[in-house]
């Protein structure tokens, strides 16, 4: 974001607790310092005044980045994101654009229960006018990033409160001041043969953890999607053909999830031709996020439960 | 004065008005809120901006009712929200700001996109669903835009923080532009409108909140909606003013009144248009159910905005008889050759279905309703 702001006197963040404090999660820690408050903006705690205002300011020609502390408060400011971001441009025909990042944690955190640990990707997903983004590792965080601010479109950049304080390797070319990462493009983390896991946000991780420890008998090819949407249905497929086995996971409710789009969409394409198996889909519990640590623990995927899908899938 | 207005130039014997080129008519003084100052109670309007305006609210009342008739013929669908009655608002505020501010309304808007610039054939087009059409027929009554004219907005009372956020943008950028963020009687209980007043009145934005009041949300008067129905203080600690909203000029006082407050880093304000729609609140409202007859035609004879601007010209000498009878012919003939071209002009084209769905991007593949139809979108 330093670099953002710095680049293109237009962009400009705005948020609860952004300025003064840091940042909720010490995400814009040194940024009000270094540009003040016309650049870094303390608002009040109304989601739906604030986004709008956000919106309208990239309507009339400036590039917002608009923090919501969690998703789960931006459910109250959901209409400007779909009705006022996402729809102008086509409703318009094309005469207005709006260039505008709404970004901040997704998911489930720790012990924060029901209210606050929703998965959106799916809600979001499924709106035509945005992007929708989920990175994984710090080059996934900084290269989306970048390129959802330069992106002259509204982009969702979904964020995950367990991954920030976790540091990540970064290659030399993820410090240029000018990596950006596709937008629409997933990555194979992990070379494989066995068998396809495709994941998104922390349960990349999760994945790879569970590759690892499949690793003698078992080779996974690990995709990381970095985009919600657009999905990227061709590395999928790629490696679909390639491996005849299919395993999504994600920490969001099942029903309606983005697992259940990957296995509409293998189904209608020329994966399902490669599939050896059902695709199996590892999917948060289907039920309101529960308190008591061990409750927690068994409403979201865990390693053991990629490991079961991975062995189901293959038969063994 | 110019050679143009001196033949138009000579007194009237009762008043001893120096009339025709130029006269300054009294106006109805504002209620005013947290204000010392108020807008002035006499209006310079001149020969020629007195024509334009009698003009323009001509052309909207016209636009509308020819909406009105194109959508009892099935050629007009949806929703079609018509503004007859309201006329001076749109073109008082137009009068009081510059072409380099904002504006952004809600869905009552047809009579904004002209005087913003959209013209008459563009908007009829729109309406008809016509690829002519301001936003190629794919937005539709409550959906156009033009330069600094944001919309258009079809979710009641959201179009409110974008306003405030336009008027953001103007003050980020430096310029001494400001931004008429309108909404309706019923819109003024949204929760967002007073998120909005917080912000910019925390912020100093330059923002014009304008509450068009006319008396009735969709089918319901305004003291059933409303704890208190003094929109213009409703903006607490925010000024306001009441303004008589069928007096152009009025508005257009009110609305340089509060943009030179904007201006001047004073701003955010909030301004009440009292107002009155002679239609229902959408064409599939007639409008009598919730209010009489009486009532309408009461605001028709004693309160019509053009017969008030008409009246006014014509006993400061200002335009003859004929000469506005001139104008209201013309207008009917451009609002004749608009409705041709706008029930003339062909549908979009199906190529153009998934366009313009990001901006500035490369040409993308969209699903259409089968699976194994791929369309095509380009920016």
């Amino acid at each position: 974001m330093d670099e953002e702001l710095e680049r293109d006197e237009r962009v400009y963040l705005l948020g609860e607790e952004v300025a003064q404090y840091d940042g909720a999660y010490k995400i814009s820690r040194g940024l009000w310092k270094k540009y003040g408050d016309k650049r870094i903006i303390d608002t009040p705690i109304a989601e739906m005044g604030f986004s709008g205002i956000a919106v309208g300011s990239a309507m009339a020609g400036l590039r917002p980045i608009c923090e919501f502390m969690t998703f789960n408060f931006a459910m109250q400011a959901i209409d400007q994101i779909i009705n006022s971001a996402a729809k102008t441009y086509y409703m318009s025909a094309g005469l207005l654009p709006v260039p505008i990042v709404f970004r901040g944690p997704n998911g489930n955190a720790t012990g924060v229960a029901a209210q606050h640990s929703q998965c959106f990707a799916a809600w979001y997903g499924q709106c035509p006018g945005l992007k929708v983004l989920s990175p994984w590792n710090a080059e996934d965080a900084k290269g989306l990033l970048k390129a959802a601010i330069r992106d002259d479109n509204p982009v969702v950049f979904l964020e995950n409160e367990l991954l920030y304080g976790v540091a990540f390797e970064v290659s030399e070319e993820a410090q240029s001041k000018d990596f950006v990462l596709p937008i629409g493009k997933a990555k194979v983390e992990r070379q494989g043969t066995s068998i396809t896991l495709v994941s998104h946000t922390i349960y990349v991780g999760h994945c790879l953890d569970a590759a690892t420890i499949l690793a003698k008998d078992i080779e996974c090819e690990v995709i990381n999607l970095r985009s919600i949407r657009p999905l990227d249905m061709e590395a999928i497929e790629k490696s679909v053909a390639k491996t005849h086995h299919l395993v999504t996971v994600e920490g969001g409710w099942p029903q309606f999830g983005v697992g259940a789009e990957i296995c509409a969409r293998i189904m209608e394409g020329p994966g399902f031709n490669y599939l050896d198996a059902p695709v199996i889909r590892v999917t948060g519990a289907d039920i309101p996020m529960p308190y008591a640590k061990i409750l927690e623990e068994h409403s979201v995927p865990q390693i053991k439960d990629i490991i079961s899908a991975v062995k189901q899938s293959l038969n063994m | 004065m110019t050679s143009k207005h001196a033949k138009a130039f000579y007194f009237s014997i009762e008043s001893l008005w120096v009339a025709a080129a130029c006269a300054s008519p009294c106006v109805q003084k504002c209620d005013t809120h947290r204000l010392d100052d108020a807008p002035p109670t006499k209006s310079v309007l001149t020969r020629d901006d007195g024509l334009k305006y009698y003009r323009t609210m001509q052309v909207i009342r016209r636009m509308e009712l020819k909406a009105d008739q194109l959508y009892k013929q099935k050629i007009i669908r949806g929703f079609c929200h018509l503004y007859d009655g309201q006329e001076a608002c749109a073109v008082g505020i137009e009068a009081g700001i510059n072409v380099t501010d904002h504006l952004i309304t809600a869905y009552r808007a047809h009579g904004f996109a002209y005087t913003r610039g959209v013209p008459v054939k563009e908007i009829l087009a729109e309406l008809t669903g016509r690829r002519g059409g301001c936003a190629k027929g794919k937005g539709g009554s409550m959906h156009m835009y033009a330069k600094n004219f944001y919309g258009g907005n079809g979710i009641v009372g959201a179009q409110v923080p974008l306003g405030a956020g336009v008027a953001l943008a103007c003050k980020y950028l430096g310029t001494d532009q400001v931004c008429a963020a309108l909404y309706g009687d019923g819109a003024a209980n949204q929760g967002q409108i007073f998120e909005a007043y917080n912000m910019a009145s925390l912020w100093k934005l330059p923002c014009i909140f304008i509450c068009e009041n006319n008396k009735y949300g969709m089918g319901t008067s305004v003291e059933r909606a409303s704890a208190s129905t003094e929109y213009y203080k409703r903006g607490d600690f925010i000024p306001g003013l009441r303004v008589d909203g069928m007096d152009i000029l009025c508005v257009k006082e009110a609305t340089k009144f509060a943009a030179d407050l904007c201006r001047a880093g004073k701003g955010p304000i909030v301004m009440e248009l009292q107002t009155y729609r002679y239609h229902g609140h959408s064409m599939s409202d007639p409008g009598v159910s919730y209010r009489t007859r009486e009532e309408i035609q009461e605001v028709r004879s004693k309160s019509d905005p053009i017969s008030l601007l008409k009246d006014r010209m014509l006993s400061n000498n200002m335009a003859s008889v004929e000469e506005l009878k001139e104008i209201d012919v013309q207008v009917r003939k451009e609002i004749e050759e608009a409705a041709q071209f706008a029930t003339t002009d062909p549908e979009p084209p199906l190529e153009d279905l998934c366009n313009h769905i990001f901006y500035n991007d490369v040409p993308l593949e969209v699903r259409g309703t089968l699976p194994w139809v791929k369309l095509k979108s380009v920016s």
